[in-house]
């Protein structure tokens, strides 16, 4: 089974505070990750390995810095990785596209991405590349099973459990649920070292690079609260909370 | 041309509302897309110039040939601007469609309007920390649009209308669903509520939670509400509980968090709340930082005594 994990690296968008006097979010200074779900991702691609044999390869369009965070999957059991370098990965029809060029151009039976990334939460791009790679789509799928010849998942959506049965090639997107990412062990994280990472010139590819949109502004949204917590004495505390719920007229 | 399709009703009349203005801006005509339902007529009594009934056989949601269909009757009809309804099916449909036209697809968007005659998106990014105000460079433009973000026009039974019924052409793909099973929900509009008790993965087990409810009762609107864990995971509440990100978002006047840690994603869903009250046992828990008031303590202790105060303030 050649399983493909589509992978993003991402501000840790906890660490944003907004500049009160610009009024937008502060960029500079955040720490890096990867993308919260597509660790649920690399998790499910290396738990169909383990069963069906195989190999897992992370692809990703980012940054050149990705690679320190890519080696992360290695080190959870992906076998290598391709990263395609390019600085602002926000429109999905330039991403998708070379995502869709580079796996195109691997054998592969799965693909899999996540849910919705943590910094853009639209989960588009899945959909994208597998419209691209013209393959069916499997979305929100929160139990996963591969068979060598076919996969049955089901997929969570809101209210309704729908399962879904599909021959290879088919690509997946994951939800949080789905499994627990596994933390990597010292000696995989030395092992990940040996493991190979290519970089893809993403104008090698055969793929159009045509933005669909443009971000033009991104407004911070700020939040003010009043901060007023009771540790000491919780039964004061409580007093006052239900003083101050009731003045402000909350108990109805 | 705006085209609009939605497989829930309500969000397609919602969508009506605002594609019949953004059509009016431009003088352009507004469709309605039904696949494989055919009360056409409501459509254009609530603001549709056109309804485009597709036949087919399909029984169920499909995305990659309702794709198809969509992607066919946009060409046919030279549509500009896609509105679809942002449920999950929707989510999955525009973007593959945006891929299929080659084009630009906007979800979830928060507000949509022409600004310097461009057509202009907001939504919300990073996780709910910032607003990013998007355009598209090509057209069809393609947005999703969540629920009760506009209330639909009202009916107007004098108003005429084009229904066109025909079948469209796609391609099978071999994937197949082979099971649907509807959970129960509970009906509950967390969205609309005064007050929400919400509770997180610091109670330790179902049962517990009842403790919230009992509180949740002595407030207007007697109105639970969760984190993701605990519907998404442990399905302790069904969906409509689920507060945040990738829940509902919601804006009481008064929000009471119990056992919750305040990630961001939970924020997301709750920030716009008048009063956020949070009950956890660690100090340190991020909840605290987005609380106006915040009680340190174990729930098992504090919960009682808080629901004990108010009942006797009430009293
Ligand atoms: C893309 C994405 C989307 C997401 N969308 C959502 C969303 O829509 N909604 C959402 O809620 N989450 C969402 N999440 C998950 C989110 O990041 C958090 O994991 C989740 O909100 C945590 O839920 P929790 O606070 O209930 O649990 P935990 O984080 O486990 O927190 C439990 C808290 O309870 C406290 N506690 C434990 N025992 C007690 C006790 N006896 N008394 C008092 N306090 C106690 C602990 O101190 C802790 O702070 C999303 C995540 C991702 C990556
Ligand atoms: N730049 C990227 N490189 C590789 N995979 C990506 C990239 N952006 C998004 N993805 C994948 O698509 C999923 C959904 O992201 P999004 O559409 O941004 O919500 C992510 O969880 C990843 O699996």
């Amino acid at each position: 089974m050649n399983i493909v994990v589509c992978a993003k690296e991402v501000l840790d968008v906890s660490q944003i505070k907004v500049d009160p006097k610009t009024n937008k979010p502060i960029l500079q200074g955040i720490d890096k990750k990867i993308s919260d779900i597509d660790k649920n991702a690399v998790e499910e691609a290396v738990k169909i390995k383990e069963k069906l044999g195989g190999k897992v390869t992370v692809v990703s369009v980012g940054p050149s810095e990705a690679r320190e965070y890519i080696k992360e999957l290695l080190a959870m059991g992906a076998d290598e990785a391709k990263i395609i370098p390019l600085d602002d990965t926000r429109d999905y029809n330039v991403v998708s596209n070379l995502l869709a060029a580079v796996i195109n151009g691997m054998e592969y039976d799965m693909v899999l991405c996540g849910e919705a990334s943590i910094d853009l939460f639209s989960g588009q791009m899945g959909p994208r590349v597998a419209q691209k790679l013209d393959i069916p789509q499997i979305t929100y799928a929160k139990n996963v099973d591969a068979e060598a010849d076919k996969l049955t998942a089901d997929r969570d959506l809101s209210g309704k459990k729908v399962t879904v049965e599909s021959p290879y090639p088919v690509l997946l997107t994951v939800t949080k649920e789905i499994n627990e990412p596994r933390l990597p062990s010292l000696m995989e994280i030395l092992g990940a070292a040996n493991k190979p990472i290519e970089t893809i010139d993403p104008s090698s590819l055969e793929a159009e690079v045509e933005a669909g949109t443009k971000i033009s502004d991104i407004k911070g949204v700020a939040m003010e609260r009043k901060n007023v917590i009771y540790k000491d004495d919780i039964d004061e505390g409580i007093k006052e909370l239900v003083d101050n719920l009731a003045k402000s007229g909350a108990l109805g | 041309m705006v085209l609009i399709y939605s497989n829930e009703k309500n969000l397609t009349l919602e969508m009506l509302a605002k594609g019949r203005e953004l059509a009016d801006e431009q003088g352009k005509e507004v469709t309605v897309v039904l696949i494989g339902e055919d009360e056409a007529d409501e459509y254009i009594q609530h603001g549709a110039d056109k309804v485009f009934v597709a036949e087919t056989d399909l029984k169920n949601f499909k995305v990659e040939e309702y794709t198809q269909m969509i992607a066919n009757i946009a060409e046919k009809l030279g549509s500009e601007t896609i509105m679809i309804g942002s449920n999950k099916d929707g989510n999955e449909l525009a973007p593959r469609l945006a891929a299929m036209l080659n084009t630009g697809c906007v979800t979830g968007c928060t507000d949509i309007y022409f600004k310097d005659g461009e057509l202009t998106t907001e939504r919300v990014v990073y996780s709910g920390n910032a607003i990013a105000v998007e355009q598209f460079t090509g057209k069809p433009h393609i947005m999703t649009i969540p629920s009760k973000l506009y209330d639909p026009l009202p009916a107007d039974s004098s108003r005429t209308g084009e229904v066109t019924k025909e079948s469209v052409d796609y391609k099978t793909f071999p994937s197949e669903i082979t099971n649907i099973q509807v959970m129960e929900s509970e009906g509950v509009n967390v969205e609309a509520a005064t007050s929400i008790v919400s509770c997180g993965r610091g109670f330790k087990n179902k049962e517990d939670t009842k403790m919230a409810e009992e509180l949740a009762r002595l407030l207007p609107g007697e109105t639970l509400g969760c984190s993701r864990p605990l519907s998404a995971d442990m399905k302790w509440f069904t969906e409509d509980h689920w507060i945040g990100l990738s829940g509902h978002k919601v804006k009481p006047k008064v929000y009471i968090a119990i056992g919750i840690s305040g990630q961001i994603q939970h924020i997301a869903g709750m920030r716009d709340s008048d009063i956020i009250v949070a009950i956890n046992k660690d100090p340190e828990a991020l909840i605290f930082k987005s609380a106006d008031y915040g009680l340190v303590g174990d729930l098992y202790e504090v919960l009682p005594k808080l629901t004990a105060a108010i009942k006797e303030k009430m009293a």
